[in-house]
């Protein structure tokens, strides 16, 4: 399938303090019309960075220093003006953020800041973007929209607001979303109403979904793809039921064995031994190594390639060299492979 | 909203009521020559009368009585010593314009200049407008105004040719007071602004629109700079009370014929009805500027005024 955004070796880079740091390794992912994909890993794995990138929002000290990021035929890679930018941002990529309550301007009714976003990218009289907000915001399922547009974000709850954030970055019909963290701030019974929502309006509007999370309750529940990733790289990237059921990496491997899961007693929880890489410096061999007890000698030493375990499937790990050792994934994995417990 | 300026309005009156006691009573503790013309040449009967006649013997709180139906009858009193038997309001209203005008055109030139300064020190964080604002800012701040208005008086009326002193046909010699006097505020808008632009810039409603494809420049101005004004509104009480202080001494200094000289100058009379009128006029405006940033704060922020009327759901 031709893909509708394509990342090719892109290396991200930021300035801090004087020192470099190496945020993004060399990633490459190829995103399809209609799909969804999650993109999982830990603080500082370069998950948000990686997607900042596709709308040019990096911080100001940081910058793509080497790769391709494709799109309708575009490299954005190459992007540097602000008006380059303003035809991708919100038009044809739109983000959903993490945290609803504080990412709406204060002062302004929440129809205003739809309205805003509707007039930037169609011309369009103020009537007939009127119009439109009041479409968004029914079709994000707030009642009396009428009403509701003339109020401001402080008579909002958070998953209103969380759904106002939605409405305005559907209103200009992008052709991807990017959600980063859209449940992280909102309790769970309304986490399931947003995830519902965004599937539905994914199936509506024919979105291509990126998820950013590190909440694998999530990536089960709307994920057809996911992608781990692991001190700036995607070490494994694979359909949601091969990762889950049939995972490579030993990254993977301790982040499923670290779930907690339902009906297991009396043992403690998983965890990964050790604290993630330090980026300001080059990485040699496999970045999980030091923390896997299971590394070989050429981890160390040598970055291991993408071997491809399927056609969808591919890790980034020696295990998977035909040289290396046999080597069974930990129990707890091994239990989802049987499928004696589910995620 | 009309609630709300209600509540703002009774809060205020209240505030002014006891502004005024208290300066009623604490210029009953000044000496009392400060009620006579010629004090030294009277002898103790006649001053006795005196007092009695114009009610000083009195109970406090008589006086106080008498005092407040005088002024809501809009009397302020008559002056003993600075033009003796002068009626106060007449000499204020004779006063007071030159006053408004210098005072008023030094906070409007204060926000002419403080505003862009501050907007243009929080868009070049720490590159050069910065730099030249917080420089600004600290000499401003650090000097004593009274070291600055000299020196400004000395040397910029030398360089630019101006007169030294006030008058009020020749239009350069408003220029320096007026200058001087916004000094202050202009250093004061431009530090809190750029502080408060700089907050409204790092939080997550900039970052959306930045991801939904806000110019950067409407931004600034839509967002930031409009977002940044609200908690702006709270500092032009203290503007007024500062541009007052400043009126005080930059009067003197150019001899202009103010209410900020003639405080100066009853002061050192000793003319306490005077005084003390001057005072309570000086809170009033006080006040009414505090009323004032409280109800433009009700107008632009939502948050306030509909507060009560109904809650997040």
């Amino acid at each position: 399938m031709e893909s509708i955004l394509s990342v090719k070796n892109l290396n991200v880079k930021f300035r801090l303090r004087g020192r470099v740091l190496h945020a993004i390794r060399d990633v490459s992912l190829d995103l399809f019309p209609g799909e969804s994909l999650a993109i999982v890993g830990e603080s500082g794995s370069g998950k948000t960075v990686l997607t900042k990138t596709f709308i040019g929002l990096l911080d100001a000290n940081g910058w793509v220093d080497s790769g391709e990021i494709l799109y309708g035929g575009h490299n954005l890679a190459e992007f540097k003006t602000e008006p380059q930018w303003r035809t991708i941002r919100g038009r044809e990529i739109a983000m959903v953020m993490q945290d609803p309550m504080t990412s709406l301007n204060p002062l302004k009714t929440i129809g205003a800041q739809i309205i805003e976003a509707i007039l930037l990218h169609q011309h369009v009289s103020h009537e007939e973007a009127h119009r439109q907000m009041i479409e968004a915001l029914s079709a994000v399922g707030i009642a009396e929209p009428e009403r509701r547009s003339r109020q401001y974000p402080h008579e909002f709850s958070g998953g209103m607001r969380q759904r106002v954030v939605i409405a305005i970055a559907v209103a200009c019909r992008p052709k991807i979303l990017i959600c980063d963290e859209p449940t992280t701030a909102l309790d769970v019974t309304i986490q399931a109403q947003i995830l519902e929502l965004i599937k539905i309006l994914r199936q509506k509007l024919h979105l291509t979904c990126v998820y950013i999370t590190h909440d694998f309750g999530v990536v089960a529940n709307v994920a057809d793809r996911i992608a781990v990733m692991y001190a700036g790289d995607i070490v494994e990237i694979g359909s949601c039921e091969e990762i889950f059921y049939d995972p490579r990496h030993p990254y993977t491997w301790a982040l499923l064995s670290s779930l907690p899961q339902l009906g297991r007693r009396g043992e403690p929880l998983y965890t990964i031994q050790g604290a993630p890489p330090n980026l300001f410096q080059e990485i040699r061999g496999d970045a999980f190594a030091p923390r896997n007890p299971h590394a070989l000698k050429i981890d160390f030493e040598e970055r291991p390639p993408y071997f491809d375990v399927s056609e969808t499937h591919k890790a980034r790990t020696w295990l998977l060299d035909p040289r290396a050792p046999r080597l069974d994934p930990p129990e707890s994995v091994q239990a989802l492979r049987r499928r004696e417990v589910r995620v | 909203m009309l609630k709300y300026c209600l509540k703002r309005l009774g809060a205020s009156l209240i505030t002014l009521v006891i502004i005024i006691s208290v300066v009623f009573i604490l210029v009953r503790q000044m000496p009392i020559e400060g009620y006579f013309d010629n004090f030294d040449k009277l002898d103790e009967a006649v001053i006795e009368a005196t007092l009695q006649k114009m009610g000083l013997r009195d109970p406090i709180f008589v006086q106080l009585k008498n005092f407040f139906v005088q002024l809501l009858h809009g009397d302020l009193g008559t002056s003993v010593r600075y033009r003796i038997g002068a009626p106060i309001a007449g000499i204020i209203a004779e006063k007071a314009p030159i006053s408004a005008q210098i005072g008023l055109s030094s906070m409007a030139v204060a926000l002419v200049l403080g505003i862009p300064l501050g907007a243009a020190m929080a868009r070049s964080k720490s590159k050069f407008w910065d730099k030249f604002g917080t420089l600004f800012i600290v000499l401003i701040t650090a000097v004593p105004s009274a070291v600055y208005y000299i020196f400004i008086q000395m040397y910029a009326t030398e360089w630019f040719h101006i007169p030294m002193l006030f008058d009020r046909h020749n239009f350069v010699t408003w220029l320096l007071p007026i200058f001087s006097m916004a000094l202050g505020n202009i250093a004061y808008y431009a530090m809190w602004l750029r502080r408060y632009m700089v907050d409204e810039m790092n939080k997550d409603y900039v970052r959306l629109a930045r991801a939904k494809g806000v110019p950067e420049k409407k931004m600034m101005m839509r967002h930031v700079f409009r977002n940044a004004f609200v908690p702006m509104i709270q500092y032009i009480p203290s503007s007024i009370l500062y541009t007052i202080g400043g009126s005080i001494y930059v009067e003197s200094l150019y001899s202009i014929p103010g209410m900020g000289g003639l405080l100066v100058d009853v002061i050192g009379r000793q003319d306490n009805p005077m005084v003390q009128a001057i005072v309570i006029i000086y809170s009033c405006i006080g006040i009414v500027g505090l009323l004032l940033g409280d109800i433009l704060m009700g107008v632009l922020d939502p948050r306030i005024s509909f507060a009560k009327k109904e809650g997040a759901r």
